[in-house]
């Protein structure tokens, strides 16, 4: 019978199908788009076709799958973490504070560090800010629990939103437009170096999260079910949130806050794969990618000139189907 | 006389000041049922909840194998004591073979299960009577079921300390006896059992000892037949109570006059 219990092999299956899902998309997408693009060119290097392939496609399409899956895998490390599947990676206030910073950036007109936007560095300092906000508010000693760590989480949030709202009410027509498009949050061409250091961030993290995926199983039950069960639970909550918040940050210094997909994906992936951490974790990160860089293939295509920022995209693709989902009730796993 | 397995001296808590429990002191060897009553808010399962190293700001001494609970590492202490909850809440679509499985957890490094923690697991579900719903989602149980699967998964841990919290509030009559004999099954191979229960006729005849607590305080801690009288039961539970003679030897506790 088709078990619930992880064996190796139904790993393997299932890891196959979501890495298969995830490579066909990031060969795929970048062929499509406003410009048709002769694949005979691009191999033979001929402009415009090789550039916009490999400058403005293909940067794009990694992007959005590095970021995708980040912003997947941290919502399934904070809902684990809060015990909460409505948790997702904004829940704690860390993109909020990125947003601040891009918005303090913007009003006051900062300017570029070197060849790094402004905005970017901006948005890692409130990132920061908020993270450390967060870990002093909610820790009593070397000790937290989750629920200290959802009130301040939640706190941090809702004030960094508030100092938001304000500065966007004094601000410019032309600074609140940029703000209005900051929060929308999109997928933009960046440089491969961009695109490398967000890697070199986001897979160690991913990978230190895998492996203590059994302990995250226990986690996900409760503190002292975790504990009572070998896991030593605050130093693991506090290295979670760190993880966590971490990959959300950096994700959401370069792309603006992308919603829907950290709470979506999880649940979805939950619903076909069961909610052992082991498959979650990775197939969240490869499906999560995939779905970003499906969404944001149409967001740039359907309206073309305009790039529609791509949150309104995974909400309006991802929302009918995820209800679909819950209306089918499966009785038993895939695969 | 066995050494002693599990040992509190003089242990007390307090949660933000207001003091839930002091001065509680027994030796428990390996081999014993010991059950813990007393009514609501007597500071049962804080003395639990200490022996099992979840409170590890506890006054006092409590030693597990001769070493403070709180020195032990967690995965280590896993491996020799077990804990269930009075109940478990669950967010996710855990399965219940799942849920019974991270008993395993403090065993082996590697990502899966062994053939070792698989049979562990099959093993407990058996002896808990619920093989029939190991891969159905554990939201979706009975109480009493989820009750049966958490026992199940504290088995599977192969303790030698097992402490339950209120282990059959939720249990039908024949699962409670189920549940109840398996202890007392697992108290004859060697493990040491620690119960909380309000069920005062179960501890009778079922526990090795009885550990009285009432208002945070130790009231007495000995064999059955010395320590729960209808004197006694009077003083704490404010209950009357007769014994009745069972045709095999012990007593049934009738409340009521």
């Amino acid at each position: 019978m088709g078990g619930s219990a992880l064996t190796p092999a139904r790993f393997a299956r299932i890891l196959a199908v979501c890495g298969g899902a995830c490579l066909m998309v990031l060969l795929v997408a970048p062929w499509i788009g406003p410009a048709h693009v002769d694949p005979r060119k691009v191999m033979a290097g001929i402009a415009p076709d090789t550039q916009i392939f490999f400058q403005a496609r293909l940067t794009r399409v990694l992007l959005s799958v590095l970021a995708g899956g980040a912003l997947a895998t941290a919502g399934v490390i904070f809902q684990a973490l809060l015990r909460d599947s409505l948790a997702d990676p904004y829940t704690l206030g860390i993109s909020s504070g990125a947003s601040l910073g891009a918005v303090l950036a913007i009003c006051f007109g900062w300017r570029d560090a070197g060849h790094l936007p402004a905005v970017w560095i901006a948005a890692l300092m409130g990132a920061s800010a908020a993270l450390l906000m967060v870990i002093g508010l909610a820790s009593h000693g070397r000790r937290v629990s989750s629920f200290s760590l959802l009130m301040s989480g939640v706190t941090v949030n809702t004030i960094a939103i508030a100092v938001i709202l304000l500065l966007q009410s004094v601000a410019s027509f032309g600074q609140s437009f940029a703000i209005n498009r900051w929060l929308m949050g999109s997928i933009e061409s960046v440089e491969y170096s961009t695109i490398a250091g967000l890697a070199v961030i986001v897979l160690p993290v991913l990978i230190y999260a895998w492996r203590g995926a059994r302990s995250w199983n226990l986690m996900a039950a409760g503190e002292e079910w975790a504990s009572t069960r070998g896991v030593a639970a605050s130093r693991f909550m506090w290295s979670g949130f760190l993880a966590g918040s971490l990959i959300t940050g950096t994700v959401t210094v370069i792309t603006g806050p992308v919603g829907f997909l950290g709470l979506i994906v999880p649940h979805a992936l939950r619903l076909w794969f069961g909610a052992d951490h082991r498959i979650l974790l990775p197939a969240s990160f490869l499906l999560g990618g995939a779905f970003l860089a499906c969404c944001d293939t149409v967001a740039r295509t359907v309206m073309s000139p305009v790039d529609i920022p791509v949150g309104v995209i995974t909400a309006m693709l991802g929302g009918p189907f995820f209800l679909w989902l819950l209306r089918i009730r499966q009785k038993r796993y895939w695969l | 006389m066995v050494t002693a397995l599990l040992e509190f001296h003089e242990t007390g808590f307090a949660y933000n000041g207001a003091r839930v429990l002091e001065g509680a002191t027994a030796a428990l060897a390996p081999g014993e049922l010991v059950a813990i009553v007393g009514p609501n808010g007597a500071g049962k399962s804080t003395l639990l909840s200490v022996c099992a190293g979840l409170r590890p700001s506890y006054e006092g001494a409590c030693l597990y194998a001769g070493k403070e609970v709180r020195a032990w590492s967690r995965r280590e202490f896993a491996r020799e004591a077990a804990f269930v909850p009075q109940s478990l809440r669950m967010e996710f679509p855990f399965t219940c073979e799942q849920v019974v499985l991270m008993g395993r957890a403090p065993f082996g490094d590697g990502l899966f299960e062994r053939e070792e923690d698989f049979r562990e697991a099959e093993r407990a579900m058996e002896l808990t009577d619920c093989a029939a719903f190991r891969n159905r989602d554990f939201r979706a149980l009975s109480g009493g079921e989820r009750q049966r699967v958490v026992l199940a998964s504290a088995i599977a841990q192969r303790p030698r300390v097992l402490l339950l919290d209120e282990p059959t509030t939720f249990l039908d009559l024949k699962h409670q006896l189920l549940i109840y004999g398996l202890l007392r099954d697992l108290r004859n191979q060697g493990v040491l059992v620690v119960t909380v229960t309000h069920d005062l006729n179960l501890a009778a005849s079922f526990a090795d000892r009885v550990l009285i607590l009432h208002r945070g305080r130790q009231r007495a801690c000995g064999a059955v037949d010395e320590v729960l009288t209808p004197a006694v039961i009077r003083d704490i539970f404010e209950v009357e109570c007769t014994m009745i003679p069972q045709p095999g030897g012990g007593r049934w506790i009738a409340y009521g006059r």
